[in-house]
Order: C-alpha cells, then structure tokens, then sequence
C-alpha cells in the first residue's frame, strides 16, 4: 500500500507494508542511511529522529502511524541549536566508533530545542534512551553543555 | 625542452632521464602539464587528480594539495584514523588539514600489522606496531618532496625546508600538490637516509589533532557496513538453531515465501537464510518459517551446570602454566592462608552495530564490503568456502559500528555467512544482517571462568606463596591460531594477567582447566585480563585489609620491584586526593592497578552506597602508554574503557537455561547508560618510550577497583561479577 510521509519537508511516496517500522523506510526505501538500526525494540536510541520536533525511535514506530507528521532525519537538520550540537561533536571530538551518534545528536538536538539550558540530570534524563557502548557519555554531556553555551551565548534564548 | 630528445635518453637511461625530466618539468610554465603529457598522456593527470600520487604504500598527495593516508588498521571507535595519520603527517611535515584517511586494502605484503605477521587490527597495537613504520613513510614522502623541489629550483635539497605542507627555500616555494607529479615518480629513499624527528622536535604528535569533520559521524553521513547501497543489492538474514551446535533437521518455508518483498530461501551451514528486497520484508517473513532442529550434538546445559562443574575443576590440579618455587609447600606448612573463589560469566561484545556483511560472489571470486578488523585470515577462509585463492577475494573496508574483539572473529563466522548467502546468488551483491536478537545470541562470548587464589601470609600480613587455579574455556582452542597460540597446553589468553604476577611472591605457581563447552568464545575486549585482573586485585585488596593496611601503600610495598606500576599508582593516588580528601557518609574509595597490552593503568573509584543499590560516583584514572600521540584520543579510550568495563562490572551477563541463552536484547542485557556513567578524570604519565596499547588496558582495573570501594563501605569482598550488594 502506499503512503505519503513528510521527511526532512519533502513529500515521499512509498509503497511498503504498513507495519514496516519508519526506520526501515527511510533506510531502506529512501536512503536515508543516518538514521541507524541498533536493537528494533526502542531499548538504544541509534534510531531516533524527530516527529513533530520530538525524539521518537522510529524502530517501533509504523509507516502508517507516521502518515501526516513532519519528520526529520539527521540529514534534515537544520536548527540553530542541531547546528551547535554537531559543532560541538566535532569539536569535543565526542564520536568514537559513531554508529549511534546520529541518534546521539538527535535526542540532544531535541533536547537543547525544548530546554536551551539543561541541568547534569536533565541531560541525563534525556540521553539515557541512547545507547554508547564505546562509552562517550562524558563527552556527549561536555558537548551538549558547550552547545548550549553557545546557543544560549548567541541566540539569547530565542528558542 | 625537446622532449623527443627526452625521450631518447629516457630510454638509454631511465635514471639520469628522470632527473632531466624534471628539470624540464620544471622550466616549464605549465611543468606538471608537461611531465604528465609524457609520461602516460592523460592518465597520470587523471590518477593524480583521481587518486593522488602514490608516494609509497600508505602516502598519496593530490595535486589540490590533500594527503591521503591509508590506514591499515579497522577504524573502529579507538581513533586510528587521527592516531596513524598524525604519525605521517608529523614526520612530512604537513599541515594537519591537508590529511585525508582511507581504510588500506586488503593486502598483507603491504598493510602487515608488524606484530601479528598478517594484516590485522587487534591486541591494542595499531599505534605500537604502526608508529615508526607510518613516521618512515611520511618522512620518505618528505625525502621525495625535497628532491623534486631541490630538482626544480636546482638548489642543494639540504637547504631546504618544509612546514606546514609547504616546501620553501629562498624565494622559492612549493605546496606538496605542486609537487605531487613529480615527486611522487622518484625513486623511494632508502629507509637508512631517513632521519626522524626526536620528540622534542614533534609538531603533532603529542597534540589534541581532531578528526576531520568530513569523515560525517556527526552528521550520518559516515559509512558503515549497515550503509552499504549497491545496485540491485538484496537483503539477507539468517534463521540460527536457537542452541549452539544444533543443526536443520527440516524446514517449511512455504509461508515466508509468500511474504511480500521474499525472493528465495534455502538452507546453508548456520541455518536457514531469507533473502528479500529489503531488511524488514526478511525478518518478517523469518518469522514465518517452520524449522525442526536437531539437537543431537547441541550444547543443552545450563551456565549454572557449567560453573559447577568449573568449582569443582578448580579443586583439582590442571595443566602448569607457571610455576616459581613450591607453593603447596608453603601453603600446607603456612598456618595463616587466605583463600577465595571468584566467578565470571560469559560476556556479549553487545556493540552497537549489530554484525553484518556485504559480499557478493561471482564465480571463484568474492567481492566484499564490511568492517574488516582481520583482512589476512578472512580472505583465506572466504577463498576456502569459495575453493579459490586469496588474490580472488577483494574486501573493501568500512567504518565498523564499534568492535569490542567481536569482529575479529577467529571463524570469520559472520563473514562466511555471507560469502554463504551470497554464492547461492551468484553475481548478486548480498546483504547479511543480524538482528539484535541474533547478534546476543550467536554465542562468541567471553568465557565464563571460575578461580580459585590461595596465599600463605607472612608475619606481616604479606603473601609468602600464591596459588592460583583457573577454570574456562580456552579461546583459542579450535582456531587458527592454536599451534601459535597454545603452548603446553596452556591458553595464554587464560591466564594472562595471573602469570607474570606484578606484586612480589616469592613462590607462585598458576594452573589451568580448559574444559570443552558447545558455547563459542572469543576475545572481549582486554582477554584474558577482563577477569585475572579482577581476582588479582581483589584478593590483594583482601589481604591488604586483613593486615589492616591501606591498600595503596600495601600494593606499593608488593610493588617495590616495579617502577612502572608504582608511578601510575601513585599518580592516581595523588590526584584521587588517596588519604587526603574526606568522602561523604556511605561513600567508599577503591583503587586496582593492572597492566596489559604494554601499559599500566591505576584507576581510583569513589562509590556511594545506598541500600541494596549503589553508584559508581568518580574515576581517576592515570595510564603510562609511551609517547601519547594524542592526549585526547588517549582520554577518551581510557573513558572508553571504563565505561566498557563498568558494564560488565555492573550488569552485563550472558546466561544459558537448558542450551538456551536467556539474554535476547537491550532490556535483558543491560549495559551502561549515561545515567550510570561517572565522572571520570584521566592523567597521561609524560613519557618519551614507544607508544604501547591504548584500546584495552583501562578495562581491567575498574571492575576490581568498584568491588574494592564497595568493599571499603561495606568490609565485604566481592568476588563475582556482575557486583551484586544482596
């Protein structure tokens, strides 16, 4: 059957199975390779992109259920506070193997978007959904801490 | 420049030619132009601009001026790219932007890891085994760019100098793209005329350099295996016997096929293979088939079995490992011994891209993509599924989703699964993807082990005599690496950690139990001292408190012979504040000191106990690595490290019921979260020795460093893993 999914403010026709989990459509369907598979049971957060801003595990989350929401993958970041985020991550140098940090920037994009200045629990509380077996949470939270210095330095807390 | 007259002499005498070539590629307005025209019209301006010039294995220059390194090693997470790359880049002086990495080739008369003889990433001596070797070949790049420049400008190459990717002397300068065509087509130096810098003369190497922002792990855009795209790729997974050993009796597999997106299934070795357009199409329709097992030559027991069974080998001699002096003398005269028994489970690598490979086979020849962390004996176990020879197999390398060991798989298990797949979809570019669920669940776990340490004490409370016996599998058995790796029938990577004891005994002796178990095994990161590790410094520990000392300065004692462990130690002791900082009530400080893969790491842990439940509140950590090429990728693999081996030390644990592992995914193997993690503070031991592994050796000391803080709070010993207050 097909569906009409808004990814990244584009409109995609697919035509899968409606329980097909939107990972598997945007990776497999659409190429859109950054969103990443980890578990396929919402336990590590390699998966995650923002449905109406946001942080969702698309592993769980069906091609039907995803029909008229604004999706975005991290190809279709463009925040300002996505933007320190990803400065940051090379900045930090927080990416080790990298396989889950698009679900990394993902969850602290959303984050630093609903919270411009998040506490060490807060950032906990947010990122314990994400998964890093080699282990850069230190950094992640260094990185997450110095974006929002950054956004909150430039942006006034515009957001 | 009459270059038909160039070319007459060319031929008569290709060395005096190229150096005239030179000179007129150098007269020449349009120098490179000229030379290329030459040469190999077109193609070499088309390969330096595609590719770069080759100056030797791992250097390529383009002429827009980018250095290519080949990285022979698996950039996995532990930082290769920067590490290996700041060593060619430091030694050709060029600017650290100009540098681009690829993965090498799979080629071992090029890209041998210098300390296994076959090209492979493992052990934790990328750097130790590549430091000199990739430093020689930035600086004969260097050697090339001088004389080409020296040719140009006829000036005396050694009065030329070169940095930050630029080459100069006088009013002349040169950028190494400049250069490129005509430096790269000199005769390599001899390695003996080259000189390398002295430490104290290093530009990059010792400095935080930065992994450029184009390799994408920021931004998605970095490949992996699970990222591959070929045309016409189709999608495999593999229903596997649910116990190790267990094999197809028969299986329906009407129903998957009628599954949308389905396009064959068959049977092969490890079980049953769905293929489909895509990865959902496959899983779905794997649910859908009936498959009988045999489970004739199953492993059936259950973990608790095989640990009995490991409690009682250690009751009973094993096979001599080591041996100094006569400790059951010692032990049996001594009327003051200590004696505890510690378990350890079997551990999952659990890392975070689960294992898949791409491949695609094409008559004798194979064709593959994937996270290649042993290219050597992969190609040889592909060309022998395949029945062809290693130069028909071409494995092109990407970015592996973290590694753990788990993709240097003695077996190459997953790997020819694929080629597997793939050659009964000839000319097909096939993709074989575990699940999660499959991933757990595959076995190649770090053994389970039980030991069993004994010591006589001295007046002083100190060991006299040691006797260790340990029971578990042996990793290496059954592959390989045996014959190299096995020796007396001692399995190093059993004991490893126990031998060589690093406090002083007198009299010591190690034995060993390999028992044969269905459950594959493998090397985890840190071996075999993810678990000596932690028996040896908790018992010390032990004593320690039962003479009524205080840990460090009873380790210092034992440690007298051993400048190196002292150092680290009371580096982490110093800036943990050990015996100077008060901790809040319910708080507890514990320290272990471990060295392995060439270098020492003493890590200091301050635990809070609340309860039944506790938290692992601040780590310092101090590492004595030789020359640390870069502090931060240092830090961050200490961290890394840490928090590896705080998963295990915490939670992780592989369990079996009846032949059945019980662990399926991330909610019943729970590994660390950044709710869990502790600050961690990492400090560099200033060193000018060759550079020793950095990967693995921060893992062995947390676990036994949390069991002793808890231990400080709670005066009980803690010798089993995961830790567990009631």
């Amino acid at each position: 059957m097909a569906y009409l999914l808004t990814i990244n403010g584009q409109s995609h026709e697919v035509d899968v199975e409606g329980d097909m989990p939107l990972l598997w459509v945007v990776r497999d369907h659409l190429n859109l390779t950054g969103t990443k598979f980890g578990c396929g049971m919402a336990q590590c957060g390699a998966c995650t992109v923002h449905v109406d801003g946001v942080a969702t595990r698309t592993c769980v989350m069906t091609v039907a259920d995803s029909v008229g929401k604004n999706i975005t993958t991290i190809e279709g970041l463009q925040s300002p506070q996505a933007m320190a985020v990803q400065q940051a991550w090379v900045d930090l140098q927080v990416p080790q193997c990298g396989y889950c940090q698009s679900g990394q920037v993902m969850s602290a994009t959303a984050l630093l978007e609903q919270n411009p200045n998040p506490t060490d629990a807060d950032i906990d509380a947010a990122m314990s959904g994400n998964i890093c077996r080699c282990g850069t949470y230190p950094r992640i939270k260094a990185g997450i801490k110095m974006a929002a210095t950054q956004f909150t330095n430039a942006a006034g807390g515009a957001a | 420049m009459n270059i038909r007259r160039f070319l007459k002499s060319d031929a008569a005498a290709p060395d005096t030619s190229r150096r005239a070539f030179l000179k007129v590629s150098a007269g020449a307005s349009a120098g490179l132009m000229l030379g290329v025209s030459f040469t190999a019209p077109s193609a070499l301006a088309q390969q330096a601009a595609d590719t770069g010039m080759e100056f030797n294995a791992f250097v390529s220059i383009s002429p827009d001026n980018t250095v290519k390194v080949l990285i022979k090693h698996l950039e996995m997470g532990q930082g290769v790219y920067t590490g290996l790359a700041t060593c060619v880049a430091e030694e050709l002086d060029a600017a650290w932007d100009q540098v681009v990495c690829e993965h090498a080739p799979a080629d071992v008369s090029k890209y041998a890891n210098l300390l296994m003889g076959q090209q492979g990433t493992g052990g934790s001596t990328a750097m130790a085994n590549s430091f000199m070797q990739m430093r020689q070949a930035g600086a004969a790049a260097r050697a090339m760019l001088v004389a080409a420049a020296a040719a140009q400008w006829q000036v005396d190459a050694s009065d030329i100098t070169v940095s930050d990717g630029v080459v100069s002397h006088g009013n002349h300068s040169a950028s190494f793209g400049e250069l490129a065509v005509a430096a790269a087509q000199l005769p390599a130096p001899d390695r003996a005329t080259l000189t390398l810098k002295t430490p104290a003369e290093f530009k990059l190497i010792g400095q935080d350099n930065t992994l450029r922002k184009d390799v994408g792990k920021h931004n998605g855009t970095a490949i992996y295996t699970q990222d591959v795209k070929l045309p016409g790729m189709l999608t495999a997974v593999v229903a596997h016997p649910p116990r190790f050993g267990a094999r197809v009796r028969s299986f329906d597999a009407s129903a998957a096929l009628a599954r949308r997106g389905v396009q064959q299934v068959f049977e092969i070795d490890t079980g049953i293979a769905v293929v489909a357009s895509d990865y959902w199409s496959a899983i779905k329709a794997r649910e859908l088939l009936q498959i009988e097992w045999d489970d004739s030559a199953a492993e059936t027991r259950s973990s608790g079995d095989i640990l009995a069974q490991y409690r009682d080998l250690v009751e009973t001699p094993g096979a001599m490992a080591e041996s100094h002096g006569n400790p059951d003398a010692a032990l049996s005269a001594s009327s003051d011994v200590t004696e505890l028994m510690f378990e350890y489970p079997y551990l999952a690598h659990a890392q975070m891209e689960p294992m898949n490979c791409v491949a695609q086979v094409n008559g004798d020849a194979a064709e593959m993509w994937y996270g290649c962390q042993s290219p050597t004996s992969d190609k040889a176990a592909i060309a022998g599924v395949l029945g062809t020879s290693g130069d028909k197999v071409t494995i092109h390398t990407v970015f592996a989703g973290g590694g753990f060991g788990r993709r240097a798989n003695p077996a190459s298990d997953y790997v020819l699964e694929a080629v597997r797949v793939a050659r009964q979809i000839p000319n097909t570019p096939v993709k074989l993807v575990w699940s999660r669920e499959d991933d757990m669940q595959a076995g190649y776990y770090r053994p389970a082990y039980v030991h069993k340490l004994s010591a006589a004490l001295d007046a002083a409370g100190k060991p006299s005599a040691l006797k260790v016996r340990i029971a578990g599998q042996s990793i290496m058995a059954g592959t390989s690496m045996a014959a190299l790796m096995i020796n007396n029938g001692i399995d190093n990577t059993s004991v490893e950690g126990l031998t060589e004891f690093a406090y002083d005994v007198p009299e010591r002796q190690v034995e060993l139990h390999s028992p044969q178990v269905g459950v594959p095994v493998q090397w985890w990161r840190s071996v075999g001292h993810t678990h000596t590790a932690f028996s040896k410094e908790v018992f010390i520990d032990a004593l320690a408190r039962k003479a009524g000392a205080d840990p460090v300065a009873y380790r210092l004692e034992l440690l007298k012979n051993n400048p190196r462990e002292t150092a680290v130690l009371k580096l982490a002791a110093e800036k943990a504040g050990w015996g100077t900082t008060e901790l809040p009530e319910g708080w507890g400080r514990g320290v272990a000191v471990h060295t392995s893969f060439g270098s020492t790491v003493a890590e200091i842990v301050d635990v809070s106990v609340q309860g039944n439940n506790f938290k692992v509140e601040r780590v310092v950590a101090a590492i004595d690595c030789g020359i640390a090429v870069n502090p931060s990728i240092v830090k961050a693999q200490v961290e890394s490290a840490i928090a590896y081996g705080l998963s295990a030390a915490l939670a992780d644990e592989v369990t079996l019921t009846n032949g059945l592992v019980d662990q399926t995914n991330f909610h019943n193997y729970r590994v660390l979260r950044m709710n869990a993690m502790p600050v961690v503070e990492t400090h560099i031991v200033p060193s000018t020795n060759a550079p020793s592994g950095v990967g693995e050796p921060g893992t062995p000391p947390i676990a036994p460093a949390v069991a002793n803080a808890l231990a400080a709070v709670t005066g009980r010993t803690f010798t089993r893993l995961p830790l567990r207050l009631a």
